[in-house]
C-alpha cells in the first residue's frame, strides 16, 4: 500500500516545513527554518547540540507549536497542534529519551493512546500482545519478555520496542532522533537495515544524529543547522564529509549545498 | 529456541518448590505478605488480649464484623488515592472534604428536602446521596483543575483544601451538628438494621464464588485463543478453591454475629413476634456499606486494568512526558482522576455520616492520612506508576485492624499513634527493599 503510494508520489514533496520559528522566552530556537522530505528518501538533519534540530522535529511531531511557519503533508496544509493531530497525518516519532512508560510492559507501551478494544469498549490485551509479539518478532526475533515492564529490558530492546510502536501504525513520515545512541554495533546494523528497509516501502524518514558517518551512510540529503538556523541543505552524493563538518561548525555553505538562512558570508 | 527452552528447564530444577509453586500459581508476593501481616495482627491481638486481659476478643464474630464496617470509608477512599498517587500526586483534602461533603448531606436531607416532600419520602435518600456524590466530584474537579491547568503542585491546592473545606464544613451549619438522619438513609452507615442478613450473604458469596470461577474460566480461554503459556490446571483449581473458599469463610464470619437482645426484642415488639425460649438468633450478614466498598473495590479495579482511562493513570504515573506524547490528554486525565476522587470521597462520607446518624463538622478529620497510609501499605509508590487497587484496600484493613486491636487490648490514644507512625514507616521501607529485589 505505502509502495504504490510512494511511486505515484515520488515527484511530490511529502513534508514541507516553511519558514517555521519558535522562541522560548526570547531565545529563538528555531529561527526561519525550511526543510522538505520525499517519499522514500532519509534526510539527514545534522548541528551541534543546541542547534535546534530536536525542536524543528519537536514540531512536526506536535509536541510543540510553532510560532511562525506553515506545515505541509503531502502538498495540503497540516494542522498539527499536538501529538495526536501528527499521528493522524502519518507522522510517528522515535524520540531520543524514546518515550517509553517504563512501568508497563512492552505491548502497553506499543498501543498507548492507540489501545485495542473488545466489542465492550474495554482494553483487549490479548490481542494487542498478538500484535506486539508479531512486530517484534521482526525487529528483534529473540525477543521474549513481553510479560516485563519495559524499565527490565536492555538498552537494545527499549530501543526496539520504541522502533516497533512507530512502524506499527503504517507511518508514512518517520522521525528518528538519535536512533542508535544508546546501542551496540550489532543493533546499530540492525537499525540501519531497517531504515533501508523502511525507504524501500515509500516511508520518508528524518534522520536526527550527532554521527556524521552513520548520516552519510544511510541520509540521501543533509540539512545542516545552526544556531536554529539552517545553513544549508546537500545531496550527501554532492558534498564531502569535511565540508559537512565545516557546514556544522563554522556555518560554511559549500558550494554543491543549497544555501539557507544561518550561512554565514563569505 | 530450543535453546532458550533448555536453559529454563535448567533454572526450574534449581529454584526451590516455592518459587516453582509461586510461579504457577502467578500469585503476587506482595499480596502474600500484606496476607500474612494481617494474620499476623489479628492472631496477635487475639492472643495478646488472651493473656494480658484475659479474653481474645479480636478473633470473634462481633469484632471481625465491625472492623469490615469501620474499614469501609476509607477502604473506598484508598482506591481514589491510588490513581492520584500513581499519577505522582497527592490529596490531602480528602477528609476536610467528606466533612464538607456530609455537613452538606445533612442539610440538605434533614433542613430543605423535608420542607418540600415531607419527612421520611422514599425519594430524600436518593437524592441526597446524589447531591453528596455530585458535590465531592465537583471540588475534586475544581482541585485537578487546578492542579492541572494552573499548574499549582497538588500537595498546595490540596493543602489549601485541607484547611478550606474544614472551615466550610464548620460554616455550613455555624457548628451545629445535624441529626438525625433520614432513617433510609442511616441504612447505608451499617448497624443491625443495615445489613442483609444471613441469606442475602449467602447470595452475595454464591455470586463472589461464581464471579473468581468465570474469571478463572474466562481468563484461560483467552490464553488458550492467543496460544500463551497457560498455568498448571492444579494452579488453576488451588486458586478457585481457596478463593471460593474465603469467600464463604467471609459470609460464615459475618453470619455467626447475631443481633443483639434489646434490637431483637424491639424488632419482635415492632412484627408481633413471640420471641421463643432461649432467644431467636438473627444473623447481621453482610453490613450494606461494606458491599458498597467491595462494590466500589471491584469497580476501580475494572476501570484501573481493562479501560483505557485505568492504562493512561498508569503511563502518566511511568512516565508524563512519554504519555503526552503519545497524546494522552494528560491535564484532562489529571482533572477527571481529581474528580473520581472527590466522588469516591463523597460514597465515603454518605457510608461515615449514615453510620454516626449525624453530620457534624469534626467528621473525616485526619481520614487523608488514613488513605494515604493505607495505599502506601498496600504497595502504592510515591515514585509514581506503580499501585493496585486490592492492594489499598487491603492497606486499609491492615490500617483498621491495627487501630481497632489496640483499642481492644487497651493501649491508649497515645500509642496507638505511635505504633501507627512506625508502622507506616516501616511497611515503606520493607516494600523498598522487596523492590529492589524483585526488579
Amino acid at each position: 500500500m505505502t509502495s504504490t503510494y510512494a511511486s505515484a508520489n515520488s515527484d511530490k514533496p511529502l513534508v514541507t516545513m516553511r519558514d517555521i520559528s519558535i522562541a522560548f522566552g526570547g531565545i529563538k530556537a528555531v529561527d526561519h527554518a525550511s526543510v522538505d522530505l520525499y517519499p522514500g528518501e532519509v534526510v539527514g538533519l545534522l548541528g551541534h547540540n543546541g542547534a535546534g534540530k530536536s525542536t524543528l522535529i519537536k514540531i512536526l511531531s506536535g509536541a510543540y507549536l510553532r510560532d511562525t511557519g506553515e506545515i505541509h503533508v503531502s502538498g495540503e496544509l497540516a494542522q498539527i497542534a499536538n501529538p495526536r493531530d501528527a499521528k493522524t497525518y502519518g507522522i510517528e516519532t522515535i524520540y531520543q529519551t524514546l518515550a517509553l512508560a517504563d512501568n508497563l510492559d512492552a505491548a502497553a507501551n506499543l498501543f498507548l493512546g492507540r489501545e485495542l478494544r473488545t466489542r465492550w469498549g474495554t482494553l483487549d490485551d490479548s490481542a494487542m500482545e498478538s500484535e506486539a509479539r508479531k512486530v517484534m518478532g521482526r525487529l528483534n526475533p529473540r525477543f521474549e519478555k513481553f510479560k516485563d515492564p519495559v524499565k527490565a529490558l536492555s538498552g537494545g530492546q527499549r530501543q526496539s520496542v520504541a522502533i516497533a510502536r512507530a512502524i506499527l501504525f503504517n507511518a508514512r513520515i518517520l522521525i528518528m532522533d538519535e536512533p542508535t545512541a544508546a546501542l551496540g554495533p550489532e543493533e546499530t546494523a540492525q537499525v540501519a537495515d531497517l531504515i533501508l528497509q523502511l525507504k524501500k516501502d515509500g516511508i520518508g524518514i528524518f534522520l536526527i544524529s550527532h554521527d556524521i558517518e552513520d548520516v552519510f551512510e544511510l541520509a540521501d540529503r543533509v540539512t545542516v543547522m545552526k544556531n536554529g538556523r539552517i545553513v544549508g541543505t546537500a545531496k550527501t552524493a554532492d558534498v564531502s564529509k569535511d565540508e559537512v563538518l565545516g557546514m556544522i561548525i563554522a556555518g560554511k555553505c559549500p558550494k554543491g549545498a543549497t544555501a539557507g538562512p544561518g550561512a554565514v558570508e563569505i | 529456541m530450543s535453546d532458550t527452552s533448555s536453559t529454563n528447564n535448567k533454572t526450574e530444577h534449581r529454584d526451590s518448590a516455592l518459587v516453582r509453586f509461586l510461579r504457577a500459581t502467578e500469585v503476587d508476593t506482595r499480596m502474600l505478605g500484606m496476607v500474612g501481616a494481617l494474620v499476623l495482627i489479628w492472631v496477635g491481638f487475639h492472643y495478646y488480649g488472651q493473656i494480658f486481659n484475659g479474653f481474645g476478643a479480636f478473633l470473634t464474630p462481633r469484632n471481625l464484623w465491625n472492623l469490615s464496617v469501620q474499614t469501609s470509608s476509607i477502604a473506598v477512599m484508598a482506591t481514589g488515592m491510588v490513581l492520584v498517587i500513581v499519577t505522582r500526586h497527592i490529596d490531602l483534602s480528602a477528609g476536610s472534604l467528606l466533612g464538607v461533603t456530609a455537613m452538606i448531606m445533612g442539610v440538605v436531607q434533614v433542613w430543605v428536602l423535608p420542607q418540600y416532600l415531607g419527612l421520611e419520602h422514599p425519594m430524600i435518600w436518593v437524592i441526597t446521596v446524589i447531591v453528596g456524590i455530585l458535590f465531592g466530584a465537583m471540588i475534586g474537579a475544581f482541585h485537578g483543575f487546578l492542579i492541572a491547568y494552573l499548574g499549582i503542585p497538588a500537595f498546595i491546592v490540596t493543602l489549601g483544601g485541607l484547611l478550606i473545606w474544614r472551615g466550610s464544613a464548620w460554616w455550613v451549619a455555624r457548628g451545629e451538628t445535624i441529626a438525625p438522619v433520614d432513617s433510609t438513609f442511616a441504612l447505608i452507615g451499617g448497624g443491625p438494621y443495615g445489613t442483609i442478613g444471613a441469606t442475602g450473604s449467602w447470595i452475595v458469596g454464591i455470586l463472589g464464588c461464581i464471579g473468581i470461577v468465570a474469571l478463572l474460566i474466562s481468563g484461560r480461554r483467552q490464553r488458550i485463543r492467543f496460544q500463551f503459556p497457560l498455568r498448571p490446571i492444579w494452579a488453576e483449581w488451588l486458586i478457585g478453591v481457596v478463593g471460593s473458599g474465603l469467600v464463604i469463610g467471609t459470609v460464615l464470619v459475618m453470619n455467626a454475629y447475631p443481633w443483639p437482645k434489646g434490637i431483637i426484642k424491639r424488632y419482635a415488639a415492632a412484627n408481633n413476634l413471640e420471641i421463643p425460649e432461649g432467644g431467636i438468633f438473627i444473623s447481621h450478614g453482610f453490613a450494606i456499606p461494606v458491599l458498597i466498598a467491595i462494590a466500589v473495590g471491584i469497580f476501580m479495579t475494572f476501570l484501573t486494568t481493562r479501560t483505557r482511562f485505568g492504562r493512561y493513570v498508569f503511563a502518566i504515573g511511568g512516565n508524563p512526558e512519554a504519555a503526552e506524547l503519545a497524546g494522552i490528554n494528560t491535564k484532562r486525565m489529571t482533572m477527571l482522576i481529581f474528580a473520581l476522587m472527590g466522588a469516591l470521597v463523597g460514597i465515603s462520607a454518605v457510608i461515615a455520616s449514615a453510620r454516626l446518624n449525624s453530620a457534624t463538622n469534626a467528621l473525616g478529620q485526619l481520614d487523608e492520612l488514613y488513605v494515604i497510609a493505607a495505599a502506601v501499605i498496600g504497595g502504592t509508590s510515591f515514585a509514581g506508576g506503580i499501585g493496585t487497587i486490592y492492594g489499598a484496600m487491603l492497606g486499609a484493613l491492615v490500617m483498621q485492624s491495627l487501630q481497632s486491636g489496640m483499642v481492644l487490648v487497651g493501649f491508649d490514644s497515645a500509642v496507638q499513634q505511635i505504633v501507627v507512625g512506625c508502622v507506616l514507616v516501616l511497611a515503606v521501607w520493607l516494600d523498598t527493599l522487596y523492590r529492589k529485589r524483585s526488579v
